[in-house]
């Protein structure tokens, strides 16, 4: 254990800001995100619109802000939902081995044959777009990564010498899991959630960039940027403030990342 | 004089501000063709002192005074150009780990041709044939051939002197060897070590030979020089630094070596173990067909009987005792532990079983599950002692730690604690359920030497104390000569040799016990290097 | 090398071992279409479709019989190159996915090839200057390109040298074979803004085990020896540090093949990307029913080369299997 670094401290700055300006946007926005002013479209920056305002007068910082709202919780869901079933079914590889193990990779090793931004279109295209779908998509789409990553973090800790010594007190295989492998297998898995948030996002950012994401009105950063590409040469702001949300949600996202694993692995440090 | 290196004041330190100096006023004068030997335990400096003359410090380590004379030439301040024409060319360097030493992804041929191209005019013919006769000289059986092949598909010991043949190759002025032989068993060692001295001799090579064993510098060196923490406490003709020690260190450090204490009468008492014909084959990846680990092994262990099982590496020793343990699913013959199979156990019994019999792993780092405290750890056996209440329990622990030493520090993490102190948590773990019967896997071959004469010396008392029966896995017979009161010698999964320990170590019948023995290191100097 | 046995037994275990994976893809890409709600003819014909008409359909297309029957049918008419026809243009699938293919291939080929080049230069260097300036440069830069969302780096780019600048073209396609140069300018930016994009994982991995090579005692074995550092670097850190790396490649590759939408939806290019999007947003089953199959072919069969690529670096390999 170490302390945080001060790429780690401006990780947890960034997304300590994310979750402020998604608790604040529940409760406050300069204006209402949805509301069209056509006397004020394409605003530049200024006092009154501090980010600007889009082609229909809306305020471009309370769409930002509204757009973290859902972004956000999408990816949260997204990642709860993938990372859960994930440690489900990985533990049940790891553990159980053998056929179950044999079979649930294969399936796992197909599934990730697919590009996830694929897999999620081919969900979206079933089930059609919307909140709802886009946090199954995603998650179908990740958790075959995340089987893989508990499966491997199980599988090796099991092969570690203080579970034959748990073995050799008389503990059955259950409590070796629950008592040895789950403790030293967690710092893995909260690593994994942590950039696993910065992928959703992203990926749920360009699908909805690419049109069947998060269906319109509702913003969010993805396709705000999307309502953007028209009025590039007109209205650059358009495109700057959604997308500068972004890289800073995922550069938190991998700096945390980064963070958590070197606080876990002493001799990974950079 | 004309000495070949002369190191005089050097003083080494951490980058890191705060810390004591790594290496203070340490200085070496060192004549053509002498052997010298560098003595010291981890993190006396010793290797970091050898590494200084190629100027192969590790980063964050930074030399703060003194200098490096070799042949007259200052080459700490030398520009990168000659101070590689003085690597390997002049200087030439062995390391530890035969796993690591050579290139996984390079035919031994291509890296022994490196060194001479790089070093030497001579065309590629002429480099081929030097190259197939240094293999030939470490004994490399078929040479021209084994050119061709990866270091993977080679033994330790086979690599440790492909390595020396690699160096020894550019016929270099010094060469430095830094415990080069630590990671093999008694018999490869051995032969790594002469098949080094000899061609050091026949070259007129100066040698540093970096060790923590004394027996090797017994054998080899006629200088010694000790270290500990840095400083040098000690140096001097090997015989005169071995036999009298004048440095309290040094003489701790004699005193480490495991010794011969009188025979135990142990009464005969009614076996608690036997094993009949065990056969356990393993599947290997590189070869076709099964690999047999134990081969018709029979056996009896009476109760509070202390057993050495001795053999180099691949015996099947550590199958054998994961085996008695019911560990090894796949085993055939018998086991019997008080008159029942471990493998057929089932529920209580099975418990009973566990409670009854402990393991205590080579590896203390590693047997420790790391996210627990050293009192959690100690107490987890007890958790199948349902008889015990919760303040038994604890009162227990307590004891425990005060018999291994560890009084307080049980709310430690393992990696909190020295080596030494990691090895003494995993004894009171295997001792907290009174066991009657421990197998110990090689406890104490991963520890300094005055760390491990200090950690055998507690397992003996506590088997004194607690009168467990023990298979003691080594493969060093001065431990064995320490604390076994029998010995079984093993090879190629089967036993060559058993009998009371001071028959076998006296009187060796098989000769591949008599091969072990006069491989085993002593502090005995050879007579022809006792006189100046 | 080529007489090493171990090497045809590797060989033939990894070719073996994709053949399921491809079976199960395939039956996911069938299924998938299945898993619609509502009747595939209803939903090819749309709402226009009388009853008559989806009937005849859904004979056409094999229906009325068992799904095995009707997955043997179709996973028969896929081998023989036969995806069926486009819903909206009655083009024959297969020759439209190729030819969108190319104009991904060509794209994604050159960006990978040149990341995973600057890769190796970056993550050498940075893990040789280990904890020095130009190792917390490159680790920094290499950071903050993993941030940066390609759609968002793309309309930077298209900002400043297209519309700014005005030195390249802001939408548009021209394909190579029918005026290089001008092809060629409409691909700089696609693939600037991919190489930059993927480069930074890759060389933070290529730092991260060129590190760990470094710790080892052959490399410290290599300089006593007194090779260059130029030489310890290439020859005995680099092939030994590469693999990890190159697994990152060969899913780059593989997944971007399938079709990189993002990057051809900002730069307007026709490729295999878009046309997935475009065939779901138009409900175009047998073009986005060939897309997938042919996307997830195209992953394993570039990770079963890469696969095949490991014993060149590291013999042990074919042994451990």
């Amino acid at each position: 254990m170490r302390r945080l670094s001060l790429s780690g401290w401006i990780g947890v700055a960034l997304i300590g800001l994310l979750l402020a300006t998604v608790l604040v946007s529940l409760a406050w926005t300069p204006f209402n995100p949805l509301a069209i002013d056509l006397d004020h479209t394409f605003a530049p920056p200024s006092a009154r619109h501090w980010l600007g305002s889009d082609e229909f007068g809306r305020d471009v910082l309370s769409r930002a802000m509204a757009g973290a709202r859902i972004s956000v919780g999408i990816a949260l869901a997204t990642v709860a939902a993938a990372v859960s079933a994930g440690v489900v079914l990985g533990t049940a590889a790891g553990f159980l081995r053998g056929p179950v193990d044999r079979v649930l990779m294969t399936f796992n090793d197909a599934l990730l044959a697919f590009p996830g931004m694929l897999l999620a279109l081919g969900v979206i295209a079933v089930f059609g777009a919307g909140a709802g779908s886009m946090v199954g998509a995603l998650a179908v789409a990740y958790l075959p990564s995340v089987v893989r990553v508990v499966r491997g973090a199980v599988l090796s800790i099991r092969e570690r010498e203080y579970i034959e010594a748990s073995r050799v007190m008389g503990n059955s295989e259950a409590w070796s899991m629950w008592r040895h492998v789950a403790p030293n297998a967690s710092p893995q898995i909260a690593v994994l959630a942590a950039s696993l948030f910065g992928w959703v996002l992203l990926s749920e950012s360009a699908l909805s960039f690419l049109g069947v994401g998060v269906p319109a009105p509702a913003p969010s950063w993805g396709n705000m940027l999307a309502s953007a590409r028209p009025y590039l040469d007109t209205a650059a702001w358009l495109a700057i403030a959604p997308g500068a949300c972004i890289v800073a949600t995922l550069l938190g996202a991998n700096l945390l990342s980064d963070a958590l694993r070197d606080r876990f692995d002493p001799r990974g440090a950079p | 004089m004309s000495g070949l290196l002369r190191i005089e004041g050097l003083r080494l330190e951490a980058e890191a501000a705060g810390r004591p100096a790594l290496l203070d006023d340490f200085s070496l004068a060192l004549d053509p063709g002498e052997f010298v030997a560098l003595v010291g335990e981890s993190g006396s400096g010793k290797t970091l002192a050898a590494r200084t003359i190629l100027g192969l410090l590790p980063p964050g380590v930074r030399r703060t005074a003194g200098q490096v004379l070799f042949e007259g030439r200052d080459v700490t301040n030398l520009a990168p150009g000659p101070l590689r024409a003085l690597r390997g060319g002049a200087i030439g360097m062995v390391f530890q780990e035969p796993m690591a030493s050579l290139n996984p992804a390079m035919t031994i041929g291509a890296q022994l041709d490196e060194g001479l191209r790089l070093h030497t005019a001579l065309p590629a013919a002429a480099r081929r044939a030097a190259a197939i006769e240094m293999l030939a000289r470490v004994r490399i059986t078929d040479p021209a051939r084994r050119l061709a092949s990866y270091p993977h598909e080679f033994s330790g010991g086979m690599r440790q002197r492909i390595m020396l043949a690699s160096v020894m190759l550019l016929k270099p002025r010094l060469l430095i060897a830094d415990e080069p032989t630590t990671a093999l068993d008694t018999l490869a060692q051995r032969e790594a070590l002469d098949v080094m001295a000899e061609l050091a001799a026949a070259a007129n090579t100066a040698v540093i030979l970096i060790t923590h064993n004394l027996g090797l510098v017994a054998r080899y060196a006629r200088r010694a020089v000790v270290l500990e923490k840095g400083r040098t406490v000690e140096a001097g003709e090997t015989a005169q630094v071995l036999a009298a020690p004048k440095d309290p260190y040094t003489r701790r450090l004699v005193a480490s070596l495991p010794r011969r204490g009188p025979a135990r009468g142990v009464p005969s008492a009614p076996a608690l173990l036997t094993v009949r014909d065990l056969r356990v084959a393993y599947r290997r990846r590189d070869q076709p067909g099964l690999f047999p680990a134990l081969d018709g092994v029979s056996l009896t262990v009476a109760a509070g009987e202390l057993v050495a099982v001795v053999g180099g590496s691949g015996s099947g020793k550590t199958t054998l005792g994961r085996a008695v343990l019911g560990l090894v699913k796949e085993a055939g013959g018998e086991v019997r532990f008080e008159g029942l199979d471990p493998l057929a156990l089932t529920g209580a019994d099975r418990r009973a079983f566990r409670r009854a019999t402990q393991l205590v792993f080579q590896d203390p780092y590693a047997s420790l599950d790391p996210r627990m405290r050293v009192g959690e750890i100690v107490a987890e056996p007890l958790r199948n002692c349902p008889e015990l209440s919760a303040a038994e329990k604890a009162r227990r622990v307590e004891a425990v730690l005060a018999d291994v030493g560890l009084e307080a520090l049980g709310g430690r993490f393992p990696h909190q604690m020295s080596g030494g102190q990691r090895q003494r948590v995993a004894i009171a773990r295997a001792v907290v359920t009174r066991p009657r019967f421990v197998v110990a896997d090689e406890p104490v071959s991963a520890l300094d030497a005055t760390i491990q004469a200090q950690v055998l010396t507690l397992f003996q008392t506590l088997q004194a104390q607690y009168g467990f029966a023990c298979l003691f896995i080594t493969h060093d017979l001065g431990v064995v000569a320490q604390i076994a009161d029998r010995v079984i010698v093993m090879r190629d999964g089967r036993i060559v040799e058993e009998g009371a320990r001071d028959a076998v170590l006296d009187h060796p019948q098989d000769p591949y016990t008599r091969e072990l023995l006069a491989a085993t290191p002593s502090l005995a100097v050879p007579s022809q290097r006792t006189e100046p | 090398m080529s007489a090493r046995p171990g090497v045809v037994g590797y060989v033939a275990k990894r070719v073996a071992g994709a053949l399921p994976t491809l079976l199960i893809v395939a039956v996911l890409v069938f299924g998938l279409i299945r898993m619609i709600p509502g009747d595939p003819a209803q939903v090819m014909l749309g709402d226009a479709g009388d009853p008559q008409a989806v009937a005849a359909l859904r004979t056409e297309m094999g229906l009325d019989r068992p799904l095995p029957l009707q997955f043997a049918a179709w996973l028969g008419h896929a081998l023989r190159g036969d995806l069926g026809v486009s819903i909206a243009t009655g083009e024959p699938v297969l020759p439209l996915i190729l030819q969108r293919f190319q104009v991904t291939a060509s794209i994604v080929v050159s960006a990978i090839a040149l990341a995973t080049l600057i890769a190796v230069v970056g993550g050498l260097l940075a893990a040789w200057r280990h904890r020095r300036g130009l190792d917390q440069a490159v680790v920094g830069v290499a950071t903050l390109a993993m941030a940066v969302p390609s759609f968002w780096l793309g309309l930077m780019l298209l900002l400043v040298f297209g519309v700014k600048l005005q030195w390249l073209p802001v939408v548009g396609y021209v394909p190579l074979t029918e005026h290089l140069g001008a092809g060629l300018a409409y691909l700089v930016l696609p693939v600037a803004t991919l190489v930059i994009v993927e480069s930074g994982v890759l060389i933070r991995m290529m730092r991260t085990s060129a590190l760990d090579v470094l710790r080892l005692e052959y490399v410290t074995h290599a300089r006593a020896k007194g090779l260059s550092e130029a030489r310890v670097l290439l020859r005995h850190v680099l092939p030994n540090a590469f693999a990890p790396t190159l697994t990152l490649v060969g899913l780059a590759l593989g997944h971007l093949l399938g079709g990189a939408a993002v990057i051809e939806t900002v730069f307007t290019l026709p490729g295999l990307g878009r046309l997935v999007v475009d065939s779901i947003l138009a409900r175009d089953y047998p073009v986005v029913q060939g897309c997938l199959l042919f996307a997830a072919l195209a992953y394993v069969l570039v990770n079963l080369a890469v696969d095949l690529c490991y014993p060149l670096l590291d013999p042990r390999v074919t042994v451990e299997g």
